[in-house]
């Protein structure tokens, strides 16, 4: 169980980014948090794996809370964290299998991890993830050989082989093309519900959120304006979500094609 | 395990593939080196009784360096004043001499006897370190900075020229025929069409030059060539060690000084 | 030469208005009058400066024919050259990763490392070989090792720098990405900054092989090993036709060095 509560993110003496949010996700659902960009999404998440550090607030997850953890005790946290990036964040000139392996650096030692030698129960657990969504033969190809939706799928394994309690993704989809973004997120879906596993998903796309989500947490300003299923996001939720700010992303072929082409190389999330 | 139809009997073990696939190759490469280095270090002379000496020396020469000596500031403002001289000047000769050999090494504009020529100066001038050029100036016409001009001049129309060759190969080809087409001669066409492609460059390539030739109008002293290098030479012979490590220091000081200039007015320039 | 550049400038600077004009005309002058003190201050009789073509064409002919007797020994000496060069550059690779390491703005620890690191860089890079050469000939006396180390001290200057500068470019999402995974500081490098930095690594590295070539010929001149030993001992007792043969392969050496130089690097890249 993931409990957020009270999260507070301020940079530098600007407007907090984030105001006081809550959030509590239980058992394997997925969750989809919505907003317009700046709205805070990505610090949220990576607030909650602390690649962005808190400014106050709580967040526990499964009872241990992650906030003030330091050094090992923070690194043996995030190990328990899986995560997503929109940019897939590949490291591009070692293999497929290098980079699925990466997801069990928290475990292995520094011998281990430099020498490649993993433990055959990584190896085996590698070749099965990799197997389930359709990677095992390019395991000795290197990552920048592939194609955006493989590099994802990399990029989910690799998440996965951390034995995570629970996956964050950042805009999964965000730098592929339509019809790669709907496998990914059948994907992300099945592979929740297969390995009983909650999963905040960040997506721009309401189209996708609405079809492949359980629940849709909408964010504005940093606040919590909606939470509830996708039956009961209605037009008025989803205007109080971007009114006024930019138009929604209603049509999933449209937005993804065009941000496919400025985010192929991976483009840095928005800091706000 | 490279096909998907394999997969079922696929051996669930996995090693990295080796950087270089042939093991032959893989092993072979490691043998050389270790060959090599028992090969290297087995056959340079070492002396060792002297080296052992080495630790008490140092502790000598840092002991008797620091604190650095100023004292005999007239002495090392000469020696700054030469170098400085050195360089500019070998600066403005080498760059003004550099235009005509760049022309002659530049494939597109000099006939193939005149390129190869040209080309041979060249590399002949960057082959040699300047220390070694300076102790042959040296010994054609005796100590002094006139040596060190002359190494300079040599060693900055050796890169200065190459670079610029380079430039010239690689000029917009469609002003040269434009020139050629008004019925400009030779001279003409080097001057109108391809001088001003490669001027900016040139005033940039000079002052990269000019530090250049500064740092190394610090060494060729070491030979005899004139500056600076010739009193660090003797404080270290005559074991002044206070008064070298201080004309170290303001070498170090001057070099980032003009290090700074000379990358500020290429920002500037470019 | 200088007239036509003159006028060619004219042409151009009409792009310009009045103040940059007038900048430039001032740069000129500037330069001019230094150009002018430098000639009329530098310690040089002018009588000599005159004679110097005569001086270097007699030089010139005294080594003609060059000598081919001691070729053995150059050869020998050539060889203790390329080990100089070589060694001395495979040692200065386990000094400059570390340092370019604490002197990356990216990874360094803290920051009294980060400036200890650019210290480092700076002393070693704004002090030429031979001057090392000279401090550790004091040291440790006339000899190869004298000379390895200038080189190394030298070369961690180098590499160091533009080692630490290809740092501070990687890619930083994989490096976030593996610190998401939990993993310690050490694996992230090893998994995130280590691939990425291997290909300018390995051209650095092969670069400074190649200048180091070029360095460890004159070592010998204050007495660090290497052919330059060889060419004092012939340039003191004035056998300039060996001198010759020494300055003929010191070329081919150079030249042998660039051509192993451009093939690896192709093979590398």
């Amino acid at each position: 169980m993931l409990e957020i509560s009270k999260l507070v993110k301020r940079y530098g003496r600007d407007e907090p980014v984030l105001k006081e949010l809550d959030l509590r996700v239980e058992g394997s659902s997925v969750v989809a948090i919505v907003g317009a960009s700046g709205a805070g999404k990505s610090t949220m998440l990576r607030c909650i794996n602390r690649l962005v550090e808190p400014t106050s607030g709580s967040i526990r997850l499964n009872g241990t809370e992650l906030v003030t953890l330091k050094g090992a005790a923070l690194r043996r946290a995030r190990r328990k964290i899986g995560m997503v990036f929109q940019g897939f964040n590949l490291i591009d000139r070692l293999t497929v299998m290098e980079n699925v392996l990466a997801g069990r650096l928290g475990y292995v030692n520094l011998y281990q991890a430099i020498a490649r030698r993993y433990p055959r129960e990584d190896i085996e657990r590698a070749f099965s993830l990799m197997e389930r969504v359709g990677i095992a033969h390019y395991a000795n190809k290197r990552a920048d050989a592939l194609s955006g939706g493989e590099r994802q799928r990399v990029g989910v394994v690799r998440a996965l082989m951390q034995e995570p309690e629970v996956l964050l993704a950042d805009e999964p989809t965000a730098s592929l093309d339509p019809r790669t973004s709907e496998q990914i997120m059948i994907l992300l879906q099945s592979l929740a519900s297969e390995l009983s596993l909650p999963v905040l998903i960040n997506i721009h796309n309401v189209a996708q959120a609405r079809t492949y989500t359980e629940r849709i947490v909408g964010l504005r300003h940093g606040k919590m304006i909606f939470d509830g299923t996708p039956g009961e996001f209605t037009r008025d939720a989803l205007d109080a979500i971007y009114g006024g700010i930019e138009s929604p992303d209603d049509e999933p072929t449209e937005t993804s094609t065009s941000s496919t082409a400025q985010a192929k190389r991976g483009v840095p999330h928005d800091p706000a | 395990m490279t096909r998907p139809d394999r997969e079922d009997t696929a051996p669930r073990t996995w090693r990295k593939p080796p950087f270089i696939a042939n093991p032959w190759l893989r092993y072979g490469l490691w043998l050389v080196l270790v060959v090599y280095l028992v090969w290297a270090f087995g056959s340079l002379p070492f002396n060792w009784a002297r080296i052992g000496e080495g630790l008490p020396r140092a502790a000598r020469i840092f002991g008797g360096g620091f604190p650095p000596s100023f004292e005999r500031g007239a002495l090392m403002l000469t020696g700054f004043k030469e170098s400085f001289q050195i360089a500019i000047l070998a600066t403005l000769l080498g760059v003004m001499l550099s235009i005509p050999f760049a022309v002659m090494a530049a494939r597109n504009v000099a006939p193939l006897p005149v390129y190869l020529f040209g080309r041979a100066v060249i590399i002949i001038s960057r082959s040699f370190h300047p220390v070694i050029v300076a102790i042959l100036f040296v010994a054609a016409v005796g100590f002094g900075p006139l040596a060190g001009i002359l190494t300079l001049t040599l060693y900055s129309i050796g890169f200065v020229g190459k670079l610029l060759a380079e430039e010239i190969e690689e000029i917009d080809w469609g002003q040269v025929e434009a020139m050629r087409a008004t019925g400009a001669g030779y001279l003409a066409t080097l001057f109108y069409a391809v001088f001003p492609q490669i001027l900016p460059r040139q005033i940039g390539l000079s002052m990269y030059q000019l530090d250049s030739n500064l740092r190394a109008s610090a060494v060729v002293g070491i030979v005899g060539a004139g500056g600076i290098g010739g009193t660090l030479m003797n404080a270290f012979g005559r074991y002044d060690y206070d008064f070298a490590f201080a004309i170290l220091l303001i070498i170090i000081a001057v070099i980032l000084v003009s290090e700074g200039i000379s990358g500020w007015v290429r920002k500037k320039i470019w | 030469m200088v007239d036509h550049a003159d006028a060619l400038a004219d042409r151009v600077w009409q792009r310009y208005d009045r103040r940059e004009r007038l900048t430039r005309y001032a740069v000129l002058l500037v330069t001019l009058m230094v150009v002018v003190w430098a000639v009329r201050d530098i310690d040089i009789f002018w009588p000599w400066v005159w004679d110097a073509p005569n001086q270097i064409s007699s030089l010139g002919a005294r080594m003609w024919p060059p000598d081919p007797r001691g070729l053995g020994q150059i050869l020998n000496a050539m060889v203790e050259t390329v080990h100089i060069a070589t060694l001395a550059t495979l040692l200065t690779i386990f000094v400059a990763l570390p340092v370019s390491y604490i002197a990356a703005q990216n990874t360094t620890p803290n920051r009294a490392c980060l400036w200890l690191g650019r210290f480092i860089l700076v002393s070693s890079r704004s002090v030429n070989t031979i001057i090392w050469a000279l401090l550790f000939v004091a040291i440790f006396g006339p000899g190869v090792l004298a000379g390895i180390l200038a080189i190394m001290f030298r070369s961690i200057g180098f590499i160091g720098k533009l080692m630490g500068e290809a740092i501070e470019e990687i890619d930083r999402h994989p490096v976030e990405a593996m610190e998401a995974t939990g993993a310690s500081k050490l694996k992230v490098i090893a998994y995130a900054v280590v691939p990425q930095v291997m290909p300018a690594f390995f051209a650095i590295v092969i670069l400074r092989w190649d200048i180091n070539i070029r360095e460890s010929t004159v070592l010998g001149l204050v007495g660090a090993g290497g052919i330059g030993v060889l060419l004092q001992g012939a340039i003191d007792t004035f056998a300039w036709p060996t001198v010759a043969t020494i300055l003929i392969a010191i070329v081919a050496l150079v030249l042998l060095g660039e051509a192993i130089t451009s093939l690896l690097r192709r093979k590398v890249m």
